[in-house]
């Protein structure tokens, strides 16, 4: 009966065809490490986010008015709204904790290279909708964070010159952020913006099945082939190996997510910001602002800058850069494990840099604050030129021809 | 159906043309999804000029009201805050605020104001838009020995004097805005609205 049933769709969709190609037939290399959960585990959370999501659409008001009201009234009256709006605001961080682990995995391992390039360049454009998801998110509580959050944003487009200031009148449909903002916004993260993500998403993984997996020792699998069977040597189905690895994975991480979410879902303050507890006043501007957690490295940069032009495009810049990644590091050896001591050094100041800026950026501004945003914006930046210049001729260790184990 | 040689050319030339045709078209489409982003109708006609009644104002003290929903200020300053405020010409990036689109012609002045004891300023920075906070008082701790009271924006530090001057090395590029407003009578201002005079 059930074969009969699959012959029968097989003959009209390509089901058995895509299980297959995807999973029971696509051969990753054997020796991934704890480093290549993190993009099962985004899948799953953009799975997580798209569910609960559309269950907070059902009691939430894209108003002004109602707004801040509608979501106190998800917290204290919808049954379990409480729990549905705690994964939703759990799940924005986790997003954001898993894509760091992922990309610094990419740039550890050389996955953006030759002949990976769009995969890295789909994948960010998956962080940067993203990040416009998760920005737009933020505004629709309707809180003060969520005000001016969205004031400093949205002015950040006021910098460039010429059409600047029409730019931010277009976007906000109002002279200042107002219940057409928000009434658009609701627009753009329940149904553009997803659908753009789940498109990327698609696009990175068809093309990443199409020249196959890299892995910790960046050597291609498909250079050793079996001569009979045409399976790499040291490829392994992805489907059981590869799933059952992976639901390891997800039984750790589901620990943790729900450990943040029932004990601590404001993170003291970084995952939900305190002053986004108050509803939103357009006279007053909280004492102290700084942006959710995932965005503060460039926020950091932005502060550093004392120029309104030049700051901003060093936060886009900042972003930016990353795009080139394939083009700037010209070095053919992709892993870590092979490389000169000066990449290991470069790449180590660039996570401090990261994580240095984005402790600062939630700091009240002083001077040590500013200098110390100032000094890690330059060695952030300072990454991407030492890199150019030293990985051309870099001083590498030789490459197996094989996977290690 | 023809059994003819194709003809690539015309073939391609009409390819190219259809999608020429098309792009066109699809630009005029997206014409009204663009332009139903701008202000509606309602949005332009909301802001109305607000009445201020400012006879119960003493020396010192910030009035916050609503005007086109951004907080504008009313400030009174004293004989000594507008004696200090030449002192800091020096460190101001726009001290005779030559920048025209930042106030009306008749508060670009020295106290930026049509009466000096009177400041009127939109409470938005000129940086990224947050709202700064009032630190009237003279040489605090956070703000060096050499300041004499004006606001501080919480959001990226810009700094302006109390006639809403940016100073210089802060990132706010230009002077807090003077909205267009007069005196109706002695102590009431209209916010909103340059009554002739302008």
């Amino acid at each position: 009966m059930g074969k009969n049933l699959l012959a029968w769709i097989d003959d009209r969709f390509p089901l058995t065809k895509l299980w297959n190609e995807h999973l029971a037939e696509y051969y990753a290399p054997k020796n991934f490490n704890f480093w290549y959960f993190f993009g099962s585990l985004a899948l799953l959370v953009l799975v997580i986010q798209i569910i609960s999501g559309i269950f907070l659409t059902m009691h939430y008001k894209p108003d002004a008015a109602e707004a801040f009201a509608s979501v106190e009234y998800i917290m204290r009256d919808v049954p379990y709204g409480w729990l549905i709006r705690y994964i939703h605001s759990t799940g924005a961080t986790a997003f954001f904790i898993v894509v760091y682990l992922h990309m610094l995995r990419g740039l550890m391992y050389g996955s953006y290279k030759k002949p990976r390039e769009l995969i890295w360049l789909f994948g960010m454009f998956i962080y940067l909708a993203l990040m416009a998801e998760a920005f737009m998110g933020y505004l629709l509580p309707w809180g003060q964070m969520s005000y001016w959050g969205a004031q400093v944003i949205i002015s950040l487009f006021g910098a460039i010159p010429v059409v600047g200031d029409d730019l931010t009148l277009w976007i906000r449909g109002d002279f200042v952020i107002s219940d057409a903002t928000l009434n658009r916004f609701f627009a753009l993260h329940v149904i553009a913006v997803p659908l753009v993500l789940v498109f990327l998403v698609v696009a990175h993984i068809i093309a990443l099945h199409e020249v196959g997996s890299n892995n910790p020792d960046g050597v291609e699998i498909k250079k050793h082939k079996d001569p009979v069977t045409h399976i790499p040597l040291d490829g392994i189905p992805f489907h059981p190996y590869y799933t059952v690895k992976d639901i390891a994975g997800v039984v750790v991480f589901l620990f943790f997510f729900a450990t943040i979410m029932f004990y601590f879902p404001d993170g003291g303050g970084y995952f939900l910001e305190h002053a986004n507890f108050i509803a939103s006043d357009p006279l007053k501007t909280p004492e102290h602002i700084a942006p959710v957690w995932y965005f503060t490295p460039f926020y950091a940069i932005l502060r550093a800058v004392p120029d309104k032009l030049m700051g901003v495009g060093a936060m886009f810049a900042a972003i930016g850069l990353l795009f080139f990644m394939p083009w700037i590091d010209r070095c053919k050896v992709k892993s870590i494990r092979y490389r000169s001591g000066i990449y290991k050094a470069n790449l180590a100041a660039f996570v401090v840099s990261f994580v240095v800026l984005g402790w600062a950026a939630m700091q009240p501004v002083n001077e040590v604050i500013t200098m110390t945003s100032r000094v890690f914006s330059v060695i952030y930046f300072g990454f991407f030129i030492v890199l150019y210049i030293t990985s051309k001729n870099e001083a590498t260790k030789p490459v197996p021809d094989r996977v290690t184990q | 159906m023809s059994t003819d040689a194709v003809d690539k050319d015309k073939r391609r030339f009409l390819t190219l043309a259809t999608s020429v045709v098309g792009a066109v078209g699809a630009g005029f489409v997206a014409v009204p999804f663009l332009a139903s982003w701008m202000p509606s109708e309602r949005a332009k006609n909301a802001g109305a000029p607000v009445e201020v009644d400012i006879s119960k104002m003493v020396e010192g003290q910030l009035v916050t009201v609503e005007w086109q929903s951004k907080p504008v200020w009313i400030l009174k300053r004293s004989k000594e805050t507008l004696d200090n405020l030449p002192k800091n010409d020096d460190r101001l990036r726009d001290p005779h605020s030559e920048n025209t689109n930042q106030q009306p012609p008749y508060a670009q002045n020295e106290d930026r104001s049509r009466k000096p004891e009177i400041s009127v300023l939109v409470g938005i920075c000129t940086h990224l838009g947050c709202s700064p906070t009032y630190r009237p008082d003279i040489a605090p701790a956070d703000l060096g020995d050499d300041w004499l009271g004006g606001f501080f924006c919480p959001c990226h530090s810009s700094r302006f004097d109390l006639a809403g001057r940016v100073f210089q090395g802060v990132p706010a590029p230009s002077n807090l805005v003077v909205p267009s407003h007069y005196y109706v009578t002695d102590t009431r201002i209209l916010i909103g609205e340059d009554g002739g005079a302008a």
